[in-house]
């Protein structure tokens, strides 16, 4: 090997060892997981006894009506927590963009829910929603109000988790939107405001088409996060009452240790996977969009 | 269209007082320039007057009508602002058009409008462009489109030109000054740049930490400025103070200082009379040969030919540095010793210890 070609492949085999890292850390366990997904596999065997089944775990997936139900679920549910949480959480952002004293200790209580695990979050909210000792039920008891079943009732436990999750996460698009605001230009809103435009259509038609690049991103953030949540479900409903909480990765959880199906199990984690991957894509291409717009504009 | 009259208008953050009580009235139809160095006061003066700053005392009238507690929507006045402060995403007859917009002004007009103000201010072509296409140039053009359609009674503009460079910065200078005659509306002007106050000002008021040196028109200011700091302050190259003394000789009283000696006026010499006095010359009352003049002994530092002018730096004896500046006819070199002349009508007197001209 003569020194120029050394020269030429310097980069290469520095780049080597972080290639091989991402091989063991990421490509393996996604293939493990793609492979499994072809296979009739029982916790008990290994992967190697395993009986290969090609498509048979995806096909039996689009026939299964409790997955149908799953998928149903999360998707009603992601799209409910960010919605709400979008509008609670820019709500909020414009409410505290200003200088009032004591505003940063503010702005730094509100951020505190993203700060606890989701498991203890999960505890928590149980325990509020306790049917009888909880505070929730309590204090419509005090008032003289009869008692929400909040976690036993199908309807009602998708509105408790719903609750939980929006008050953890509505910080996130929170902060986020926060910032945005702040980085906007601040004689831009004087110019609205000596053009006549109200605090509401200044949010309107100045302010929000000004986020709306950062409001984007932020809420495929969270709709991909929203499709992955367990822990607070978890311990809140298991999924219950019926199926009317088991969102997708509870599903996937359950089919893999009680059912012991890891085939299936696998199966569906790839098709979140695929899903989430597509809304990854959508995020990049908008960011993408958006920055060649700006450059063209700048040029 | 409104006077606009500020009564003891104050301006406090906190302890710190940016304006003390200012008292100002603004005639109809006026261009009135508010000139003074940065942190003046003169910034949060004009934006008190659009209302974004609110008055910590005193009051504002438009036409006698209190207006401080009003929002910038219900004053009838359009802004231009220092950078521009363009709506980044509408195109540029949207940006124009927005405050009309909002007061629900039908389409149709919407139309002749900007169309209008885009003709008069050459940026019809830009119409459909976003603000990020533009050059800092067109961008200012289109933020004084944005307040001409208005059409509201008062105009208010925070350094409009101060993000220019200089040659776009002159050009659109004279094109204000000739809109200026055009609108006859109140305009009120913030800038740092004498210049700019000089050429667009019917009126100028020169600020200094928040108070009012003087007012008057440029004519005033330059030939009779209040004070020290006016003198400094308007004219460029700036005006030269030297520390003098008064000799009274059989009657005749003349402020003296190394290399000048300059007859003083009897009423004047009576008001100086006893106190400490700084001369105040114009670098353009300093002439190489003039009648009547009276000689100044000065040796040159530096001369900066400016084409037409040259500009002498030099120095008194004392070491007092004196600027002058001189029709370019002949070269001058460093170190050489010149008499010039000075015109002593045109010397100014100052008492050195208040500040005020004498």
């Amino acid at each position: 090997m003569n020194a120029s070609t050394l020269n030429r492949a310097t980069p290469y085999l520095f780049l080597l060892p972080a290639a091989l890292i991402l091989c063991v850390a990421l490509i393996y366990p996604v293939g493990y997981m793609v492979w499994a997904s072809f296979l009739n596999w029982n916790p008990s065997q290994r992967i190697g006894d395993a009986e290969f089944v090609g498509l048979a775990n995806y096909v039996r997936l689009f026939s299964d009506a409790q997955f149908h139900e799953s998928f149903a679920v999360t998707l009603a549910f992601a799209a409910t927590v960010v919605s709400i949480e979008l509008v609670l959480g820019v709500g909020l952002a414009m409410l505290l963009d200003r200088n009032i004293r004591g505003m940063s200790v503010l702005r730094t209580l509100f951020i505190l829910p993203m700060m606890i695990a989701p498991i203890v979050v999960g505890l928590m909210w149980r325990y509020m929603y306790h049917p009888t000792v909880g505070i929730f039920n309590r204090t419509l008891k005090a008032a003289g109000l009869d008692p929400v079943p909040w976690l036993s009732d199908p309807g009602w436990a998708f509105v408790s988790v719903v609750i939980a999750d929006v008050w953890q996460w509505t910080p996130f698009i929170f902060i986020l939107s926060l910032a945005a605001l702040q980085s906007l230009p601040s004689s831009t809103m004087e110019a609205a405001r000596v053009d006549g435009a109200t605090p509401w259509q200044t949010i309107l038609h100045v302010k929000l088409p000004l986020m709306m690049p950062v409001l984007i991103v932020t809420a495929l953030l969270r709709l991909i996060d929203a499709f992955k949540v367990l822990e607070v479900i978890l311990v809140l409903t298991n999924g219950g009452p019926g199926l009317s909480t088991e969102i997708l990765a509870l599903r996937i959880s359950r089919t893999a240790s009680e059912f012991r199906e890891l085939g299936a199990a696998a199966a569906m984690s790839n098709l979140l996977l695929v899903l989430l991957m597509a809304l990854t894509a959508i995020m990049f291409v908008y960011s993408k969009i958006t920055e060649l717009r700006n450059r063209r504009q700048a040029a | 269209m409104p006077k606009i009259t500020l009564d003891g208008v104050t301006k406090r953050y906190g302890t710190l007082e940016v304006v003390p009580p200012l008292d100002l009235h603004l005639e109809d139809g006026e261009f009135t320039v508010l000139v003074g160095p940065s942190g003046c006061g003169k910034s949060t003066t004009l934006r008190m007057l659009a209302g974004l700053e609110s008055i910590s005392g005193g009051e504002i009238y438009f036409d006698g009508r209190p207006v401080s507690r009003l929002e910038p929507r219900d004053r009838d006045i359009a802004m231009v602002f220092q950078d521009y402060a363009l709506y980044p995403h509408m195109n540029i007859a949207r940006n124009m058009s927005f405050a009309l917009r909002l007061a629900k002004v039908p389409a149709a007009e919407i139309e002749t409008r900007v169309q209008r103000v885009a003709q008069m201010l050459n940026i019809g072509h830009l119409l459909q462009r976003k603000p990020a296409e533009l050059s800092g140039g067109q961008r200012q053009r289109v933020a004084m489109g944005r307040a001409l359609v208005r059409d509201a009674s008062t105009f208010l503009f925070d350094e409009p030109l101060s993000n220019l460079d200089a040659k776009l910065r002159g050009k659109m200078r004279t094109e204000l000054a000739e809109m200026r005659g055009q609108l006859r509306k109140n305009m009120v002007y913030v800038t740092h740049d004498q210049v700019e106050a000089m050429t667009l000002g019917d009126r100028i008021v020169v600020m200094n930490e928040g108070r009012i040196q003087q007012q008057g028109t440029p004519e005033e200011l330059f030939k009779k400025p209040a004070n020290l700091f006016v003198a400094g302050f308007m004219g460029s190259p700036t005006m030269n103070f030297i520390p003098a003394d008064l000799q009274d000789v059989g009657g005749a009283v003349h402020a003296v200082c190394e290399g000048l000696r300059v007859p003083v006026p009897a009423a004047i010499a009576a008001a100086a009379k006893g106190r400490e006095i700084i001369i105040g010359v114009r670098p353009s009352s300093i002439h190489v040969q003039r009648e009547g003049g009276v000689p100044l002994k000065v040796r040159v530092v530096v001369a900066e030919y400016l084409g037409a002018q040259t500009v002498l730096a030099t120095r008194l004896q004392d070491g007092t540095e004196v600027l002058a500046e001189l029709p370019s006819g002949r070269r001058f070199s460093a170190g050489e010793d010149l008499t010039l002349q000075v015109a002593p009508e045109e010397v100014l007197l100052f008492d050195r210890g208040t500040g005020e001209r004498l």
